[in-house]
């Protein structure tokens, strides 16, 4: 086991108040050929997931997991595996021991259909976090622009 | 909000510009991943009650780049403007939807490989990001936000050569283009 570096893209969402740098997370993980394994604790600690008999569970929502053999190896949990239960991408490096896994393209497609417009807090040339939803009762331009 | 890689990239338009409304830093690409933001500037227009009913556009302030794009600022300002004093111009759920450009599996996975290769850049493993950069833009090569975002961090020039290689492959385009500013 050493360790491995996390990037969560679901993190922004999941605490919409909380700023997402730095947005990874360390973790202990055993590496074997190309496969990365997790302790389910460590996964669970991390991004709240938990498999049970029903499936990859977290808080109310349970993801039926199809192919068990592959999910759960030895005492861990295969990160391609995971990914691919809960249809979300993940580029992943193992040499640099370092993995992103993003929203999945169906969540953010359903959150951006509903019209509501996502919640986010971003921080300001000093620091102070600003949240979208501290706006409500008035009308929103979002302009996103660079420097490039 | 200024989708660069950092708060000082982003200093100089801002006190330039001494806003009075809130001018944030968005150096992990939270809100370009949750709007699916394609390139700069984009604008959303977000009614009083939290939805979305002028989708992702791009559209301009000034005229300062018209030569290079076509669009003229005047128009779609007198719209914001409208829209702003007088509440019209606000777009009906149905054409909001028809007007998303929305994410994919490949678009997503993008995401995830140029967050890898930030993170992986501020690591100082140079070589590694440069992988992830690639792919990242081999998945989904009309976002700006990856292509040209990337390359201050990778050391290129984001208004040379480079840039004008990647504007002859076509400038990202959104669905909402197709409207006239001043529609609905």
């Amino acid at each position: 086991m050493a360790g491995f570096t996390l990037i969560d893209g679901e993190l922004a969402t999941r605490r919409p108040a909380v700023p997402a740098s730095p947005p990874a997370i360390q973790l202990e993980a055993e590496i074997d050929g190309d496969s990365v394994r997790v302790a389910p604790a460590a996964l669970r600690d991390a991004l709240g997931w938990e498999l049970k008999p029903q499936g990859l569970c977290r808080g109310e929502t349970c993801v039926p997991v199809r192919d068990r053999a592959a999910l759960v190896v030895g005492a861990g949990i295969d990160l391609a595996a995971f990914a691919r239960a809960l249809d979300r991408p993940l580029a992943l490096d193992v040499p640099e021991r370092a993995a992103a896994l993003a929203a999945s393209a169906a969540e953010r497609t359903s959150r951006l259909a509903s019209l509501e417009a996502p919640d986010f807090a971003l921080p300001d040339l000093g620091g102070r976090l600003h949240r979208l939803s501290e706006q409500r009762g008035k009308k929103v331009l979002l302009i996103a622009y660079a420097s490039w | 909000m200024a989708l660069d890689r950092s708060a000082e990239d982003a200093r100089p338009y801002i006190e330039r510009a001494r806003p009075t409304h809130p001018s944030v830093i968005d150096t992990e690409h939270v809100v370009a991943d949750l709007y699916h933001v394609i390139n700069v500037p984009t604008m959303v227009w977000i009614d009083e009650a939290g939805r979305i009913v002028r989708p992702n556009d791009a559209q301009f302030g000034t005229d300062t780049f018209t030569q290079f794009h076509g669009k003229r600022s005047e128009p779609y300002l007198a719209a914001l403007r409208a829209w702003v004093r007088e509440g019209r111009g606000a777009l009906d759920a149905d054409t909001v939807r028809s007007h998303q450009l929305l994410p994919t599996r490949d678009t997503q996975l993008a995401r995830a490989e140029r967050a890898l290769a930030w993170w992986l850049h501020r690591a100082g493993r140079r070589d590694a990001a440069e992988r992830h950069f690639a792919r990242a833009a081999e998945l989904s090569p009309g976002d700006w936000t990856i292509r040209r975002g990337s390359m201050p961090i990778r050391g290129e020039n984001p208004m040379g050569p480079k840039f004008f290689e990647l504007a002859r492959e076509g400038v990202p385009r959104y669905p909402m283009e197709r409207l006239p500013p001043d529609a609905g």
